[in-house]
C-alpha cells in the first residue's frame, strides 16, 4: 500500500468525491436518558453512575421526554417528517465504554427522517439531504494505558469512567452528498457550522466541539472522474473541531487519490484524525451493520409522539439561524462580505447582543470584528471565551458617544475589561481615562504646546493651517490622549486668531 | 437443510469474544438450530393480519420528567468491580486480538 500522498488538486483532478457526515449531539438535559443521573461535563470519574447506567442486574430505563422532546424540534429544525411511532433498539457490541454490552439506539425506526439544511457556501446555497435524526445513549470515556501512544492499538489495559454512559446522543445523519467537487471541505465544515447554530439557536445543547458535546464522523469516497459509481468510503473518527472537519475530508481525499492512483484498493474501516498532523490513521476494521445483531428494545416501549404536540413544537421553534442572519444583515446594512466574516468569527450574536444593550450596530461590529477579534486571535480563544460581555462593549460605545472617551482612551478601557480590572466605568475611573473636558485644563496643555513649538504656531498664524496638526499632536501627547483633539484644534486655532 | 451454519455460530462466537473448541461449536450450532426452528413455528401460525410484536404489552410513550436523581458514590458504583484504577473501572486489553 502507497502512503505518499496525492496533492488535493491533482487528485481532485482525477477523482470526484462523496462526502457523508455523521454528527453526534450530546443533549443538555440535566438528566441521562434513560436514568436520573446528572450530566455535568468534567465530574470526578464514576461520581453520575447508577444501577440503570451501570448496567446493574435488575434495573430497567426509563425514557427521558426532555431528550425527545429535543429530538423532535432538532428534526422539525432540519425539516425532517416525524416518526408517528417508532422503537429505541439494542446494538451489541463487544467494548466495554457500555457496561451492559449494548447500547440503547435507533436502527430502521428513527425518531425524524427525510430533512434537509441548506448551507452557503462561496455565495452559493448547497442543499444537503438529512437521512435520519435519532436518539440514542452516549458512551463511557476510555483512557488507555500502557501504550506508547494513549491509542487503543498497543495498550496493555485501558481505565472507564461512566459519567457520560447514558446522556442523551442524538445523531444526524446525511445522505451521499455528490457534486461538492472541490469545495468538499468548505460544505463539510459549512454544514456542521450551521448545524451547531441551530442547535445553539433551539437550545438543545451547548455544542463544545472540545468537550465533545459535539462530534463529527467524516465519510469520503472517490470516484474516477465521469464515473457515476461511488468508490468504497472510509469513516473518519476523532474530528473535533470546525478547522478538522475541513483538514479531514482534505486529507482523506489525498489519501484516497494517492491510493487509487496507484492501482489500490480503499478498504472500508474506520479512521483516527489527528490534529497535529491535519492527517488520518486506519482505526478498526468496521463491523457490519448485522454484526450488530440490532433488535427492537425490549425495556422500553415504543414512542408514538401525538402530532398535535409535533405541530405545537413546530410553531414554537425559534427563528433559525441562516433566517435571523438575513434579517440582521438588513437590519444592519451590511455586505455579504462583512456578514460572512462576521458569521465566520463567531461574532454575530455577540453584535446583536451589544445592540440589544443600546449600542449602534456600526460600533459594536466596530469593536467585535476589531479590537476583540485580534485579542482573541492573538489569545487563541473564541470571541465568547473573553472576559468581556456585549453590555461592557455597549457601555464604551456609550462612553465614546457622550465625549467621555474617544477611540484610543476606549481601547484602552477594553484592556483594562479583558484584564480583569473592572467593568468599563471602573476602568475609567482606576486608570483616571476621561476626556479632558475642562476648558481651563485644556488651555493651559495648549499654551504650553503653542511655547514649546513656537516653530509651528507660527507657521499655522501665517495661514498654513496644515501645519496645526502637529500642535494638535503636542496636545493629545501631552495630555496622554485623554484631550479631545477636534475640541483641541479648534481652541488653537483661536489662540493663534485664524480661522478656517 | 440447518437454519444456522457452524461457520455462522464461530462468527457470533467471535462477536461474543467467546473462545469455543471445535466439539463446542459442534454442539452449539446444532442446539441453535433447534432453537430457531422453534421459534420459526411461530411465523406459521401468524396471518397476514397479526403485525410482528415487539413487546407484550400496548403501550406506548412512557417517559419520565427530566429530574435529577442521587447517583451511586464511586465506592459504591466500583464496590463489585474486579479492578479498579485511579476511580475507574479497570478492564483487560480491548483490542487484544487485533493489535
Amino acid at each position: 500500500m502507497t502512503t505518499t500522498k496525492m496533492s488535493y488538486d491533482e487528485a481532485l483532478d482525477r477523482f470526484e468525491p462523496v462526502l457523508g457526515l455523521e454528527t453526534h449531539v450530546e443533549l443538555g438535559t440535566a438528566s441521562k436518558m434513560f436514568c436520573g443521573c446528572r450530566t455535568m461535563f468534567g465530574a470526578p470519574p464514576n461520581t453520575q453512575v447508577c444501577p440503570t447506567c451501570l448496567a446493574l442486574p435488575g434495573s430497567l430505563p426509563v425514557a427521558n421526554a426532555k431528550a425527545i422532546e429535543s429530538t423532535i424540534r432538532i428534526g422539525l429544525a432540519l425539516n425532517c417528517s416525524i416518526a408517528e411511532w417508532c422503537r429505541f433498539a439494542r446494538k451489541n457490541y463487544f467494548y466495554p465504554d457500555m457496561p451492559k454490552n449494548y447500547q440503547i439506539s435507533q436502527y430502521d425506526e428513527p425518531l425524524c427522517f427525510d430533512g434537509y439544511l441548506d448551507v452557503e457556501v462561496g455565495g452559493e446555497t448547497v442543499r444537503i439531504e438529512i437521512e435520519r435524526v435519532h436518539l440514542e445513549e452516549d458512551t463511557g470515556k476510555s483512557t488507555h494505558m500502557g501504550g506508547a501512544t494513549g491509542r487503543i492499538h498497543g495498550a496493555d489495559y485501558s481505565i472507564v469512567d461512566y459519567n457520560r454512559a447514558g446522556i442523551p446522543l442524538v445523531e444526524i445523519v446525511t445522505k451521499p452528498i455528490p457534486g461538492t467537487d472541490r469545495m468538499a471541505p468548505e460544505v463539510a465544515r459549512a454544514y456542521v457550522t450551521e448545524l451547531r447554530e441551530i442547535m445553539r439557536s433551539l437550545g438543545v445543547s451547548d455544542v463544545r466541539m472540545e468537550e465533545g458535546s459535539l462530534r463529527c464522523d467524516v465519510n469520503v469516497s472517490l470516484m474516477p472522474r465521469g464515473s457515476s459509481e461511488w468508490g468504497t468510503r472510509t469513516e473518519t473518527k476523532n474530528v473535533n473541531s470546525l478547522r478538522s472537519v475541513e483538514r479531514a475530508v482534505r486529507s482523506e481525499i489525498e489519501r484516497q487519490g494517492a491510493i487509487l492512483a496507484d492501482g489500490g484498493r480503499i478498504v472500508q474501516e474506520t479512521r483516527h484524525f489527528h490534529e497535529d498532523t491535519g492527517t488520518t490513521t486506519s482505526g478498526r476494521s468496521k463491523e457490519e451493520a448485522q454484526d450488530y445483531r440490532y433488535f427492537p428494545e425490549p425495556d422500553l416501549v415504543p414512542i408514538a409522539p401525538d402530532p398535535a404536540w409535533v405541530a405545537e413544537l413546530k410553531a414554537a421553534l425559534p427563528e433559525l439561524p441562516s433566517v435571523k442572519r438575513k434579517r440582521l444583515q438588513a437590519e444592519w446594512g451590511l455586505s455579504d462580505l462583512d456578514m460572512q466574516a462576521m458569521h465566520n468569527a463567531d461574532a454575530i450574536d455577540l453584535v446583536e447582543a451589544t445592540v440589544a444593550a443600546g449600542a449602534p450596530a456600526a460600533d459594536a461590529r466596530k469593536w467585535w470584528m476589531g479590537e476583540l477579534a485580534r485579542r482573541a486571535n492573538e489569545t487563541g480563544t473564541a470571541l465568547a471565551e473573553l472576559p468581556i460581555t456585549p453590555a461592557h462593549i455597549a457601555r464604551v460605545t456609550e462612553l465614546v458617544a457622550s465625549g467621555a472617551l474617544n477611540d484610543k482612551l476606549a481601547r484602552e478601557v477594553l484592556e483594562g475589561v479583558l484584564n480583569g480590572e473592572g467593568t468599563p466605568d471602573e476602568v475609567v475611573d482606576k486608570r483616571g481615562l476621561k476626556i479632558v473636558n475642562d476648558e481651563g485644563e485644556l488651555s493651559a496643555i495648549i499654551d504650553e504646546v503653542l511655547a514649546a513649538n513656537a516653530d509651528a504656531a507660527d507657521k499655522v498664524r501665517s495661514g498654513k493651517i496644515a501645519a496645526v496638526g502637529a500642535l494638535v499632536g503636542g496636545v493629545m501627547k501631552a495630555s496622554r490622549g485623554k484631550a479631545d483633539a477636534a475640541r483641541a484644534r479648534v481652541l488653537i486655532l483661536e489662540k493663534l486668531g485664524v480661522s478656517e | 437443510m440447518s437454519a444456522i451454519t457452524r461457520d455462522e455460530v464461530a462468527h457470533l462466537a467471535r462477536l461474543s469474544r467467546l473462545a469455543l473448541t471445535d466439539d463446542e461449536l459442534d454442539h452449539y450450532a446444532t442446539q441453535l438450530d433447534a432453537i430457531i426452528e422453534s421459534v420459526a413455528k411461530v411465523a406459521e401460525v401468524a396471518a397476514e393480519d397479526v403485525p410482528p410484536s415487539s413487546h407484550a404489552l400496548p403501550l406506548t410513550n412512557v417517559f419520565r420528567a427530566d429530574e435529577v436523581r442521587q447517583s451511586l458514590t464511586p465506592e459504591q458504583a466500583l464496590s463489585g468491580a474486579p479492578a479498579v484504577e485511579d476511580d475507574r473501572f479497570r478492564v483487560p486489553r480491548i483490542l487484544g486480538e487485533e493489535a
